[in-house]
């Protein structure tokens, strides 16, 4: 089935394509865009994208699809689904699941589910080390070839700096990025929050910025140390930012990302002893909100993902020290990270780089670009779309998002996959 | 005059007024504690839970006995008796409770949040008997009372709260209600057991003891939970109580009487020496009057029509 | 308060006087003298007669009797029913009950509640010899079976009406009228 994408606005940021052209797509692979109106249909599905934006399928490079082992949470096929509703073509998810995807069996499990799936597409990300242990390195060269696009212990930093080290190196072998959830565990300390006013108030153990901010340190440096290609996880702070800026001037090869909430949510969202606002890392002030919107516009922050966390309703109820971290993010992406456009943060294409044409260059997929010839992967948005977030709507298994009942300006109304709608 | 919520929570966002109104109810019930017959019909026929997720003796023996002083009807489940160790949710657990017709729950919990995440799915008055480092509200209006009877008036009083303030839900309630009620409170401890922003909430920081308390109309000492050391907060029991605990020469140098208090239970010679605990202290009194002020709190809260649910 | 008006006055200053005066001297002759006589105000408008009456009976007999103060908020019946609870006054009853003839003192009785209420509190400060009850006014509509030894004036009254009595020692013009809410 070919379609013809009639009267949008492109906008590719890898091809430096911004105007109104139509698009076609055949046998799964993007043609050449044309002039509205100069291209024939023959036969083709016609799809009227007048008013609104024809993009690279949107990527979003960190995920948790939570099968094998939660599938009460969520399972690789409705969280697939949820990407697609949310305007992502692919996913990367993260290997903290039981088992942890340490090993060619669970990544082949994981692609296969993708397969019989066949929504978005899945591309693995396998762990650093066994079991997420943070002691010995996993078979990483297995773990590349069953087809995972990264290496991550997310959920768990790797303490131990030295093997942090031997990972960066080893990595080097497949050229595939150590994406680091940077956080000194013992910094950390059992805290639930940001550590602040909001937790003293609160009397809630508070997680320091420095929790993050000394583990981005160590990661660039050893970066720097071992040449490896290394991506900083959410990042939530100032400091962060700061220290990844000064890598990138230096030539590091680090990326980074940050996630919606740690640019439209503060610790203010916890008070009254909010679950849906417990996160890790955690809300931070309005000042690093600041930086995380300075850290995208000036592209140290190179990619938004949403660190899709689904749990369970009865997880995420009750004492607010019991809950599970995380959010689900995965629907609700596209309409509060269009927020920076309309805040004036960011341009559109700044924006799709962010959340496609980055993300694909990150992991390699070949993905994030309307290219001739490239897999028909393609987001079409509706900027102007006012709508109000519905948890109840959701296509994912779990309901955990402090967005419930946020009235949002723009969302993605089409997601084709390899050409099909 | 009446309270303005359903639950006792914290005393955070409380007026001066409605903690005027609880001290002075406490006042008048702690009259029926000195009687023959402790004893007064008030809460007859009310059921009132003790929820108790936490050790604790005298805070559970003090709503127990205002309770019963008021002739509510008190039960008391403590986490080794109850379902609790099965596993059942904390809401399970007080839903079941509350299906059995009760008026009031009084929790206990050690995790911050627990008695408000209750009091907004009960339809029983829920009272904060402490949770985790945030807010332990009787104990604060106990303080209060106790320091309104002993020097007259709350309002130009200096407190000075010596401890560690990070872990510590009688200091922060301290800190809402003395400053509502016009007092000066200042808060002394080790760098690593004050919290960040403990200013904002009305209170000045100190690290030198000596300073804190010089000058104050109260001293009120917190109980060190030794267990601290081992997260590497302080670096021995020696050490501490050199540097913050209250001794006699400590106290000798104030400068003026203070009065010495402590929400117990007391770690004679780490934060207070005895003889200072037993000779100079309202320690006592503070025990005394907890069941007062937890008799009005009980008695204020469990009016039959609220103004709203 | 706002909507209700003033109907008419019932006692003026020198009326209560004279009821008061009365009443010391009917205390006095049901009890045979002074000697076992406690005198019990209730809070609040009863704790001002009740010290009055100390006084007359001082002038009559020349014998001091004691005078306390009983609050009967935490004995009361409507608790539940209302929408704020009343802030208990002091109850100062420094002498001993037993064996005394003690004379509950109120301004106004209605329905009785407040004298079961009373009652109740009293015994539990131990077991007098006989309790008496000494109002100001009566306006019936009882709703126990109780009824006051002493009454300085009764007055029949409608329910919706209200007796309000106003005494010089809380710093009011002292009268009792009746008004209609």
């Amino acid at each position: 089935m070919n379609i013809l994408i009639k009267n949008g606005h492109i906008i590719d940021p890898a091809n430096k394509v911004d105007g109104k052209f139509d698009l076609l797509v055949a046998d799964g692979k993007i043609g050449k865009p044309g002039k509205p109106g100069s291209l024939p249909s023959n036969g083709a599905q016609v799809v009227d994208a007048a008013g609104k934006l024809v993009v690279p399928g949107l990527i979003d490079m960190h995920v948790h699809l939570r099968e094998p082992g939660y599938e009460y949470k969520e399972t690789i096929a409705a969280g697939t689904a949820a990407a697609k509703a949310g305007g992502f073509t692919a996913v990367c998810c993260m290997p903290n699941t039981n088992p942890v995807n340490d090993g060619r069996s669970v990544t082949e499990f994981i692609l296969s589910q993708a397969a019989k799936a066949g929504a978005a597409r899945v591309f693995p990300i396998g762990a650093v080390t066994k079991g997420s242990k943070g002691e010995e390195l996993a078979e990483m060269g297995e773990l590349h070839d069953a087809g995972c696009v990264g290496v991550s212990d997310d959920g768990k930093p790797v303490m131990s700096a030295a093997v942090m080290r031997r990972a960066m190196e080893y990595s080097k072998i497949f050229d595939i990025a150590v994406i680091s959830h940077c956080e000194d565990a013992s910094l950390a300390a059992k805290g639930v929050m940001n550590e602040g006013f909001v937790s003293t108030e609160l009397g809630l153990r508070g997680i320091p910025n420095a929790a993050e901010e000394v583990m981005t340190g160590r990661d660039i440096m050893l970066a720097e140390l071992t040449g490896a290609r290394l991506h900083i996880c959410h990042v939530s702070t100032a400091g962060s930012v700061r220290l990844i800026r000064e890598a990138k001037q230096r030539g590091v090869k680090v990326t980074a990302e940050t996630c919606p909430h740690y640019f439209t949510l503060t610790e203010e969202a916890v008070r009254g002893y909010n679950t849906m606002a417990k996160m890790n890392p955690p809300l931070r002030t309005a000042e690093d909100v600041g930086a995380i919107k300075q850290g995208l516009k000036d592209g140290t922050l190179d990619v938004i993902a949403t660190d899709h966390a689904p749990h369970g309703l009865d997880e995420k109820s009750g004492e607010f020290d019991g809950a599970p971290f995380g959010i689900v993010g995965l629907e609700t992406a596209v309409g509060l990270s269009l927020k920076l456009v309309q805040e004036g943060v960011l341009t559109m294409t700044q924006l799709i780089e962010c959340m496609s044409t980055a993300p694909g260059r990150i992991i390699k997929s070949g993905g994030g670009t309307l290219s001739a010839g490239a897999a028909a992967d393609i987001t079409i948005i509706d900027p102007g779309m006012a709508w109000t977030v519905d948890a109840g709507a959701f296509k994912s298994r779990s309901r955990n998002t402090p967005y419930d009942g946020w009235k949002l300006t723009g969302r993605a109304v089409q997601t084709i996959v390899g050409g099909r709608t | 005059m009446a309270l303005s919520t359903k639950d006792l929570l914290g005393i955070k966002g409380m007026a001066a007024d409605e903690i005027k109104l609880i001290l002075d109810t406490a006042a008048t019930f702690k009259d029926v504690s000195e009687r023959d017959i402790k004893k007064v019909p008030t809460l007859r026929g009310k059921t009132v839970i003790n929820l108790f997720y936490e050790a604790s003796t005298r805070t559970r023996t003090s709503f127990e006995l205002a309770g019963k002083r008021l002739s509510a009807d008190v039960i008391n489940i403590s986490t080794s008796t109850s379902s609790v160790t099965k596993g059942e949710t904390l809401l399970d657990t007080a839903r079941n409770i509350e299906a059995m017709k009760t008026d009031m729950i009084i929790v206990r919990h050690a995790c911050s949040g627990a008695p408000e995440y209750l009091a907004k799915r009960l339809k029983s008055s829920v009272i904060n008997a402490g949770d985790g480092f945030h807010e332990h509200p009787t104990q604060a209006l106990l303080d209060m009372f106790t320091i309104r009877e002993k020097l007259g008036r709350l309002d130009g009083v200096t407190v000075a709260i010596v401890g560690d303030i990070l872990h510590s839900r009688v200091a922060r309630s301290n800190i809402y209600g003395l400053a509502a009620m016009g007092a000066t409170v200042r808060v002394c401890g080790p760098p690593t057991m004050v919290p960040p922003g403990i200013e904002k909430l009305g209170a000045k920081v100190f690290f030198d003891m000596d300073e804190a308390v010089q000058g104050a109309d109260a001293i009120m000492m917190l109980r060190l939970q030794l267990e601290r050391q081992a997260a590497g907060l302080f670096p021995g029991v020696r050490e501490y109580a050199r540097l913050f605990g209250l001794n006699r020469a400590r106290l000798d140098r104030v400068g003026k009487s203070a009065i010495v208090m402590h929400p117990g239970p007391m770690n004679r010679g780490v934060e207070i020496a005895s003889d200072v605990a037993d000779s100079s202290s309202v320690i006592l009194d503070q025990v005394t009057n907890g069941v007062a002020v937890r008799m009005a709190v009980m008695f204020l809260l469990s009016g039959g029509a609220k103004a709203e649910a | 308060m706002t909507n209700s008006k003033e109907k008419a006055l019932i006692l003026d200053r020198s009326a209560i006087d004279r009821a008061m005066t009365r009443v010391a001297h009917e205390i006095l002759e049901k009890n045979k003298g002074a000697k076992y006589i406690g005198l019990i105000g209730i809070q609040r408008g009863g704790v001002h007669l009740a010290k009055r009456l100390a006084e007359k009976i001082k002038a009559i007999e020349g014998v001091e009797v004691p005078v306390g103060s009983l609050d009967i908020t935490m004995y009361r019946d409507d608790l539940n029913t209302r929408k704020s609870q009343p802030v208990p006054q002091a109850t100062d009853i420094t002498f001993d009950i037993k064996e005394k003839a003690i004379v509950l003192v109120d301004d106004v009785i209605f329905t009785g509640r407040t004298i079961r209420a009373a009652l109740n509190s009293i015994m539990d400060y131990g077991r007098p010899k006989r309790i008496q009850l000494a109002v100001l006014v009566d306006r019936g509509h009882r709703e126990l079976p109780i009824r006051p030894d002493f009454v300085g004036k009764n007055l029949p009254t409608s329910a919706r009406e209200k007796v309000e009595v106003s005494l010089a020692e809380d710093g009011l013009e002292e009268k009792v009228v009746i008004f209609e809410e």
